[in-house]
């Protein structure tokens, strides 16, 4: 005995259409503690929602069956045992119609009845504006069950089951077929009681999932602390390690994902700490090496040194190949103890104990200087074009020996006549130095300022130390400043250093 | 010819440096060590004392300290280590002017010529003695007193004092004062300038943190008054 499922037009209006749509491209920076607690929360509010969804649903259609069985069976038993004479007499159905609609089950109803083009009902009016065409069209329609149909109506925001009966002609065949005999009972029913019933439980499920939601915060912000934690130390650590300070290790403690990660970072740190300390102190070692190299090469050179202008002086009065000798032996030892001069300023350099004494000094006149104090005054091997009254502050000594090297370099390497520019543009102290010689070669600029580089391979030894633009460079730097070399469009090389003033 | 007395302790820069000096005209007494050199100060009376900073002993610095208690001999130190650290002690204890090694006679020489050079009158036509608050300066004599007791000044002192005296409240920068007092031909160690201004102070000044005398311009340089 099951009835037809019911149709149910304009029904379930339960859940209004969201309208809250993701607001879309205006990206949110998120943190990930909020993210997390979202995620957990989503979790739950789809269980939630999905739990009482179906229970919902389910616990509907228990109820909506019951009450149409019970009130479709009840009809039927009202109409079974009627023994309806043809053509009905609209008073007897009158009656009979009372007397049904005295019984509703399980609530009470109206009963109508329909036969032709009579009408009879159990209440004032003769027909019912719930009952559809579409009930009628199937309670009279020929392939009609005996057993009836149903339907659910809303009207007027009220909710009916409507349920509809033909009266059948008894047979008593064995088949027990029945014959429609036109005659049709309908009854109405408010099933408003159910629908509270239904709405009670939505409240219930609502108010039982907020309650959820709420207590899925508590472990979503626990969980999101305990993945937050190590983030952040991981952060913080990086952040040590980034500004030096490669001691730093992370707690590590568990078994988890972000205990490995934390060991990890922690390995990987010790791991980096061993290789920066085996290098310093390779580092130290080769910078110790080399100023004590120095260091100790000086005492014998101070000897050697003083006494070398004895040498030249009394090469004149020895036999050639003495006299050459002994020229040589002194020109090397010049050589040498600039070579040793200049490892010492490397190295100094290198252990970063150079230090700046500032002081605040007419660049033109510092240039000046430095030009006349190494007899570069011959206009055809130098030019300076200063810009007078420039101020600047810087460390006469060093600033000596940039510009020094510099126009050394020039005449040395490139060809006379050597300009030197000085000139403040904005907050900078530049000054140019440039030679009309063959410029750089491509492949040599961008390892001028290497040590001990040597633009001529065949030539193995230049006049310099190899040193000089390095210290040149070193010394600007020193001061905050930039070297840069490059080739004039006109030929020649340019060298340019930039300084703050 | 300027006697010129060496304390050094390594023989091959002992025989090269008298060997050079001598060659132009010095006349050169050399010791091994600090004692020997200062044993060797009362009998030679050198004009002016070449000292190595590494001694084995008393070193450079000691040996500084022990003449300048009781003498204005000058002094140049003679150091292979021209780190910042060695040059500042060195200065400190009363040296009026540093050779880093390895250098040339002539370089030596020049040096020595300029600590040795007789202090030039800036301002000549001037009464022997001026007085300056406390400071009584006799430029003939080549004397200072301070409140009527004698002060003894190393010779980069006495310049240095003359040369800012003879223009009272003119602002020198450090390159002038390095150019006129230790008449470098160089671009000079502003740390001369400034070490010897600071043991001019602790002489000459009533309380050497707050000078009177000699005052410090931030980033330009030092001036004599005004008082």
């Amino acid at each position: 005995m099951s009835p037809e499922p019911g149709t149910e037009p304009g029904t379930d209006q339960q859940t209004p259409r969201r309208r809250r749509r993701a607001r879309a491209p205006r990206p949110r920076p998120f943190g990930l503690r909020t993210r997390l607690v979202l995620a957990f929360l989503l979790v739950a509010a789809v269980g939630c929602g999905t739990t009482a969804a179906l229970t919902y649903r389910a616990a509907r259609n228990a109820i909506l069956e019951q009450t149409q069985d019970t009130a479709v069976s009840a009809l039927r038993d009202q109409v079974d045992p009627l023994n309806i004479s043809l053509p009905v007499n609209p008073t007897d159905l009158h009656e009979v119609v009372l007397n049904i609609a005295g019984r509703g089950k399980p609530r009470p109803w109206r009963v109508y009845a329909e036969y032709g083009t009579v009408r009879v009902s159990s209440t004032d009016r003769p027909t019912s504006s719930v009952i559809t065409p579409e009930l009628r069209a199937r309670a009279q329609a020929r392939s009609a069950t005996p057993h009836g149909s149903f339907q659910r109506v809303v009207k007027n925001g009220t909710p009916y089951l409507t349920v509809a009966i033909p009266a059948v002609f008894r047979t008593h065949h064995a088949e027990g077929t029945a014959q429609p005999t036109g005659l049709v009972f309908y009854a109405v029913m408010e099933l408003d009681e159910e629908e509270a019933n239904i709405e009670a439980m939505v409240t219930a499920a609502r108010d039982g999932a907020l309650p959820a939601l709420a207590v899925a915060l508590i472990p979503a912000l626990i969980a999101s602390r305990g993945v937050l934690r190590p983030v952040r130390e991981l952060r913080h650590a990086a952040h040590s390690m980034g500004r030096g300070r490669l001691d730093t290790r992370i707690h590590a403690k568990g078994s988890d994902e972000l205990a490995d990660l934390a060991r990890t970072f922690n390995e990987s740190a010790a791991e980096l700490e061993r290789s920066v300390a085996e290098l310093r102190n390779a580092e130290a070692r080769a910078r110790r090496f080399a100023s004590d190299v120095s260091h100790e090469l000086r005492t014998p050179l101070a000897g050697m040194l003083a006494v070398t202008e004895v040498l030249d002086e009394d090469a004149g009065s020895l036999d050639s190949d003495t006299a050459r000798a002994v020229r040589l032996i002194s020109a090397e030892t010049g050589k040498l103890a600039v070579l040793v001069e200049d490892l010492m300023e490397i190295s100094r350099f290198d252990a970063r104990a150079a230090e700046l004494h500032t002081d605040e000094v007419d660049a033109a006149d510092c240039v000046r200087k430095t030009l006349q104090h190494r007899y570069w005054t011959d206009p055809a091997q130098v030019v300076p074009y200063l810009e007078e009254g420039i101020r600047a502050r810087l460390d006469p000594r060093r600033f000596d020996v940039v510009v020094a090297n510099l126009v050394g370099n020039a005449l040395r390497h490139g060809a006379a006549p050597v300009t030197v520019r000085l000139y403040a543009e904005g907050d900078e102290l530049v000054t140019e130095v440039a030679d009309r010689g063959p410029g750089i070669h491509p492949d040599v600029l961008p390892h001028v300022f290497d040590r001990f580089y040597k633009a001529d391979r065949a030539r193995t030894r230049s006049a310099g130390s190899g040193l000089g633009l390095a210290i040149t460079l070193e010394n600007v730097r020193l001061h905050g400043g930039t070297v840069r070399a490059a080739n004039h469009p006109a030929g020649g090389a340019v060298f340019t250093v930039r300084m703050p003033l | 010819m300027p006697r010129v007395l060496l304390i050094e302790d390594d023989p091959s820069v002992r025989e090269g440096v008298e060997l050079g000096l001598r060659r132009r005209g010095h006349d050169v007494r050399t010791a091994p060590t600090g004692e020997a050199g200062l044993a060797a100060l009362g009998e030679f009376r050198p004009d002016l004392l070449l000292l190595d900073l590494m001694l084995p002993g008393m070193n450079g610095v000691q040996v500084c300290r022990r003449v300048r208690e009781s003498s204005q001999l000058p002094i140049i130190m003679l150091t292979a280590r021209g780190d910042d650290f060695d040059v500042v002690v060195g200065l400190e204890a009363g040296a009026d002017d540093y050779i880093v090694k390895p250098a040339r006679t002539e370089v030596i020489e020049a040096r020595i010529r300029a600590v040795l050079r007789r202090i030039e009158e800036p301002g000549a036509g001037r009464s022997a003695v001026e007085f300056h608050g406390e400071l009584a300066i006799d430029r003939a004599g080549l004397t200072v007193a301070k409140a009527g007791e004698r002060v003894a000044l190393a010779p980069s002192e006495l310049k240095l004092l003359l040369h800012l005296t003879a223009a009272p409240e003119q602002v020198f920068s450090r390159q002038q004062l390095l150019e006129h007092v230790w008449e470098h031909s160089y671009h000079g160690d502003a740390r001369l300038v400034d070490a010897c201004v600071r043991r001019l102070r602790n002489k000459i000044e009533d309380t050497p943190g707050d000078p009177r005398y000699i005052q410090t311009l931030r980033g330009f340089g030092y001036r004599f008054g005004p008082l």
